[in-house]
């Protein structure tokens, strides 16, 4: 089995997120980049399947040399080439169209990508992507198991579960739930040092057509102060609640 | 023109968020036509209340169960009949599955995580959550077809005097839209769903262990609430992970959001951050979360929280 993980480079979950050039560029300064987590479950699920069922892991990226440590990093976890595609991405439907381009070329038989980037949050990556390919597609995947052309998969629903089958090839949207987060890999020095010698082959964009763009950010308007109230008035809590806030 | 709206059903009845949905396409379309789509609704003219002129309702027992690529194929079918320019559906975990789908169908630009009416629509510039709510990003759509992703409780619900036609709308599909099956779905019946709670209620590490997760579950009985946990409760197995919410968990975006024993690292916060009003019980007047929170209560969760309930009982049987 071919596997395809696709790779996006995102700022740490702890990062203070700023934006320069009018409030129309994220703010990079001093932000540590990583796999995106939803991901990294997948990339991790991947591994599940090179060392139990002999499959290979390929992951791609879509962006600018910086964004090269983090397909590293994932070399370093296991994954055995690195693809990236040489172009910032801009919006999902730019990225979707690079990512078929790779997947098309490749022949593959599974994609994983996160449900959604922790930056932008689009959520829309791995569905134009199987849209793109008319491929089968699981979103919100927290189980995955294939059987020679047969997956089984458990998507999150809300309230909820769902079992599906699908045939490959099959794109999914994973999350937590793929594999634990006592399960992600911290790269030992032999995974670094292997990666180091890995291909990690940069190729060249299709033109693709962007649907969407990011005019302007904004932060939130700062908080107003907390009310607190004494653990002995819990009435006025419920009067807050209910006649201030109208919540219940 | 008209605008499209994907609403949608559970055991034939609207879900909140097909009223909220239909609301919204109501102040977009001005005074073009809203055209509704759903599937199997028992009485589909209901919509008319939230400014729907016409619903293409689909009766047909393939689609019982939801399924991706059918239910794309089916809107991108009636938004093609209709001549629709704008296609609003909600955030629910359904929508998140089926929009991107559409949009490739329909060659559309879609914009995720909607959080008001449009800023402008020519050019068609929306506000949209970022960073698991640290931001807002203000995205415009420069395709012709736009589809529009509103998050839940964003807009609400804004009453129309109306009726709405219903007409039965068959869409052809194709074998190939059958090739994902759902062989079983797991739902708890009479649970509350994070993603369609009014309020939320969430217990984190402070509650020392799963043992003392009664008095959460009783709160959120009393309030009709979905009841969440932090990260670290659902890492240790305490909860399931259906319940994590947070940045890399799921988000909350309800009226109420009751924190107890949740100091409020960074990404917890990220992820709650769209609930309008936020309670934190905690016995740590340094913890975090009493930055981020609206009322806060400085003490001993195990005390404090029996005592609420028994307050918020006798309060919701005065207030029945």
């Amino acid at each position: 089995m071919k596997i395809l993980v696709c790779i996006s480079h995102v700022p740490d979950t702890t990062s203070k997120i700023n934006f320069t050039e009018g409030d129309s560029k994220f703010d990079t300064n001093g932000v540590n980049f990583v796999i995106n987590p939803n991901d990294e479950f997948g990339l991790t699920r991947a591994m599940w399947f090179k060392e139990k069922q002999g499959a290979s892991v390929d992951v791609v990226n879509v962006g600018g040399a910086e964004t090269e440590p983090t397909l590293r990093k994932a070399l370093a976890i296991g994954a055995d080439n690195a693809i990236r595609v040489n172009t910032p991405a801009t919006d999902g439907f730019q990225v979707a169209k690079q990512l078929a381009k790779v997947a098309k070329e490749g022949g593959y038989d599974l994609i994983i990508a996160g449900r959604e980037s922790i930056d932008y949050n689009g959520g829309m990556v791995p569905g134009m992507l199987a849209g793109i390919l008319d491929a089968n597609f699981i979103n919100t995947c927290i189980s995955l198991e294939v059987e020679g052309d047969k997956a089984t998969a458990i998507r999150e629903i809300d309230g909820g579960k769902e079992t599906l089958t699908a045939s490959l090839p099959l794109v999914i949207g994973g999350q937590k739930g793929l594999v634990e987060e006592s399960d992600l890999k911290i790269p030992n020095m032999r995974g670094i040092m292997q990666a180091r010698k890995k291909p990690l082959n940069v190729v060249e964009p299709d033109e693709a057509a962007t649907h969407t763009e990011a005019v302007k950010f904004e932060k939130p308007a700062p908080k107003g102060d907390v009310k607190l109230v004494d653990p002995e008035n819990l009435d006025e809590l419920i009067d807050l609640l209910h006649n201030e806030a109208k919540a219940i | 023109m008209s605008v499209l709206v994907y609403t949608e059903t559970e055991d034939g009845k609207f879900k909140k968020a097909a009223f909220e949905v239909a609301s919204y396409a109501k102040e977009v379309a001005g005074g073009d036509e809203v055209v509704a789509v759903s599937f199997n609704a028992t009485d589909a003219s209901e919509l008319g209340k939230y400014g729907v002129s016409k619903v293409l309702n689909i009766q047909n027992d393939k689609l019982s169960k939801f399924n991706a690529e059918a239910y794309a194929d089916a809107l991108t079918q009636a938004a093609k009949k209709e001549g629709s320019k704008i296609v609003v559906v909600s955030q629910s975990a359904n929508s998140k599955y089926v929009a991107p789908l559409l949009a490739v169908h329909l060659e559309a630009g879609y914009a995720s995580n909607v959080m008001a009416a449009p800023e402008s629509t020519d050019p068609f510039t929306v506000k949209r959550s970022a960073f698991t709510n640290k931001a807002f990003n203000f995205t415009k759509i420069t395709t012709d077809i736009k589809i529009v992703g509103l998050s839940q409780n964003a807009f609400g619900l804004k009453e129309n005097a109306g009726d709405a036609t219903v007409e039965d709308f068959s869409p052809e599909l194709k074998e190939g839209d059958f090739t994902v099956n759902v062989e079983s779905v797991d739902k708890a019946k009479d649970k509350v769903t994070i993603a369609d709670a009014e309020i939320v209620v969430s217990g984190g590490r402070g509650l020392k262990g799963p043992e003392n997760w009664g008095m959460i579950e009783e709160m959120a009985d009393i309030l009709g609430a979905a009841t969440a946990c932090s990260k670290p409760v659902s890492d240790m197995g305490w909860r399931p992970h259906s319940e994590h919410v947070g940045q890399t968990g799921k988000p909350v975006a309800s009226n109420l959001y009751i924190a107890v024993g949740i100091s409020g690292a960074i990404q917890h916060l990220a992820g709650i951050n769209a609930a309008k009003t936020k309670v934190v019980i905690n016995n740590d007047p340094e913890a975090p979360f009493f930055k981020a929170a609206d009322y806060g209560v400085v003490g001993d969760a195990f005390e404090i929280v029996p005592k609420l309930n028994e307050k918020l009982k006798e309060f919701k049987a005065k207030n029945a």
